[in-house]
């Protein structure tokens, strides 16, 4: 029967020759592969000292981003929560009260914020439901860890630091 | 003497019902239910005298009776306008009430914040739906919109002002289920506002029912205020022997707590039996309730997302008990060694 991809190669058995059977020459072929490599360009990353550059759509850890005036933005409306395929996200809503006006830009906010990121699969589903763009895979790979419990990433990890605007606009 | 009840036969949308003599378009529609039932904002069939206000339900009557087959001049308010024999009604079918609903929400909005996700009403909200099902994207409205301090009516009810759409629902419940009114609408056109004289704490024993029947998050309970989302929570029915009232309510659960308990909603989201304030605020233990069922929440509902309709879904791993104590032994190994 004709294969279907036409492809097949049939393979007979033959004793070998007089100058495969001393072995030499396919020692020696083989070794100048090995040298031809000596010369070339390496193409692996030596990963700790360098850094492959990210693609520009890579998804990784979440954070929590905050606003012009350096104030979180998320505000525990639960969306992303909900949109979560992988359920790996849980939130706490707390009462902004007076006087932390500057902390948090909606009258409620997350007093938790936890992300599971053993159950997170960087789909970026809770970036796109989100409604106050407060949240973004724009971090790099989680880190490993030995314990569960130290994948649980809370508000510590999640909310980027404060930054100064002025600054980054003269940038 | 029994008078003989006079039936009339309406169409609505094609499909004919026949209903008594001095039924609303609206009622009429319903008794046939499904898609063609106009949404209503104001409109309460527990409360006498509401409706009329929001225009939500503009309907258009193409025949006005068998006596008298003109049509009606312009669209009208389906849930103040009574049926006549062998009217002939068009809703969803006719472009005109689509697109005069559609400007409708829009204006319903024009001073409605967007604060969605702060407000807790979200997920249950009826203008939240109807803006979903016939709102546009954008506003295009340039004004400032009407702001107002966010005020405490009590110790247990919210009043967001900025929210209100002015539908008197809450007016009526004070006024019919209540022995004194001291809340109302003050001021007129697009100063009007719900208030109370000199903010006044509302302190009925069933002044509570505001809360449910607010159509939108203007009214809301302070003892659930930003406690969840009301998605997250698991509505079931349950009951009590309460001396004031039928004692018929919905409990929200988020694990093991009660977060919120609500009088029971039928399909329109209207309140089935009003229920006191004590059974609303005050009793928040399992152990005050006789549960139920889980209650049925339609399929379109954010709320009905990751819901199971048994107590006890069935767990997705079996349970391994060596398993699991290897792990508890392993951790603990591992914590020794740090």
């Amino acid at each position: 029967m004709q294969s279907l991809s036409n492809r097949k190669k049939v393979l007979e058995q033959k004793p070998m020759n007089f100058w495969e059977r001393i072995y030499l020459p396919a020692i020696f072929k083989g070794l100048s592969i090995t040298l031809k490599h000596f010369f070339k360009k390496i193409p692996t990353v030596k990963y700790p000292e360098e850094v492959r550059p990210y693609s520009k759509n890579f998804r990784g850890q979440h954070s929590l981003k905050r606003d012009e005036e350096g104030r979180e933005r998320c505000t525990a409306c639960g969306l992303c929560a909900l949109s979560c395929p992988a359920e790996a996200i849980t939130m706490t809503s707390a009462e902004r009260a007076k006087g932390e006006e500057h902390l948090y830009r909606e009258e409620k906010y997350a007093s938790v914020y936890e992300i599971n990121m053993l159950r997170c699969i960087f789909c970026g589903l809770c970036e796109e439901a989100c409604p106050k763009e407060a949240i973004y895979l724009d971090g790099s790979h989680v880190t490993a860890d030995y314990l569960r419990k130290d994948f649980i990433y809370g508000k510590d990890k999640l909310v980027e630091p404060r930054f100064d605007i002025t600054k980054l606009a003269k940038d | 003497m029994a008078e003989e009840i006079q039936k009339f036969q309406v169409s609505i949308d094609g499909i004919s019902v026949e209903v008594d003599a001095g039924t609303t378009i609206l009622n009429a529609a319903r008794q046939i239910g499904g898609d063609i039932v106009p949404p209503a904002m104001c409109y309460y069939s527990k409360l006498e005298g509401s409706g009329g206000k929001c225009r939500t339900c503009l309907v258009k009557v193409t025949k006005g009776s068998e006596k008298d087959p003109r049509p009606m001049p312009k669209l009208v308010a389906s849930c103040r306008t009574t049926v006549m024999d062998g009217m002939e009604v068009q809703n969803i079918t006719s472009p005109d009430v689509v697109d005069a609903r559609k400007s409708v929400v829009e204006m319903l909005l024009i001073n409605h914040p967007l604060d969605c996700p702060v407000c807790d009403q979200a997920g249950e909200c009826k203008l939240q739906d109807l803006g979903y099902e016939h709102g546009s994207e954008n506003t295009r409205y340039d004004f400032p919109r009407r702001t107002f301090e966010r005020i405490d009516i009590g110790d247990k009810i919210q009043l967001h002002m900025n929210r209100c759409i002015l539908c008197y629902r809450c007016v009526y419940v004070a006024n019919q289920l209540t022995d004194t009114r001291e809340h109302g609408i003050l001021y007129r056109g697009d100063h009007a506002e719900i208030s109370t004289y000199i903010e006044n704490a509302l302190d009925n024993d069933y002044i509570g029912n505001v809360i449910d029947v607010c159509p939108v998050g203007a009214l809301t309970d302070k003892t659930f205020r930003f406690k969840n989302r009301v998605w997250f929570t698991k509505p079931v029915n349950a009951h009590r022997d309460c001396p004031s009232c039928s004692g018929k309510v919905t409990l929200w659960y988020k694990g093991a707590d009660v977060l919120r308990v609500t009088a029971r909603k039928d399909e329109y989201d209207e309140v089935e039996e009003f229920i006191c304030n004590t059974c609303r605020f005050d009793k928040k233990e399992t152990s005050d309730w006789t549960l139920e069922d889980p209650t049925k929440i339609s399929q379109e509902s954010v709320i009905a997302s990751n819901h199971y309709t048994q107590f006890q879904p069935p767990a997705v791993i079996a349970e391994n008990t060596p398993l699991k104590e290897a792990n508890w032994e392993q951790l603990a190994r591992t914590e020794k060694l740090k």
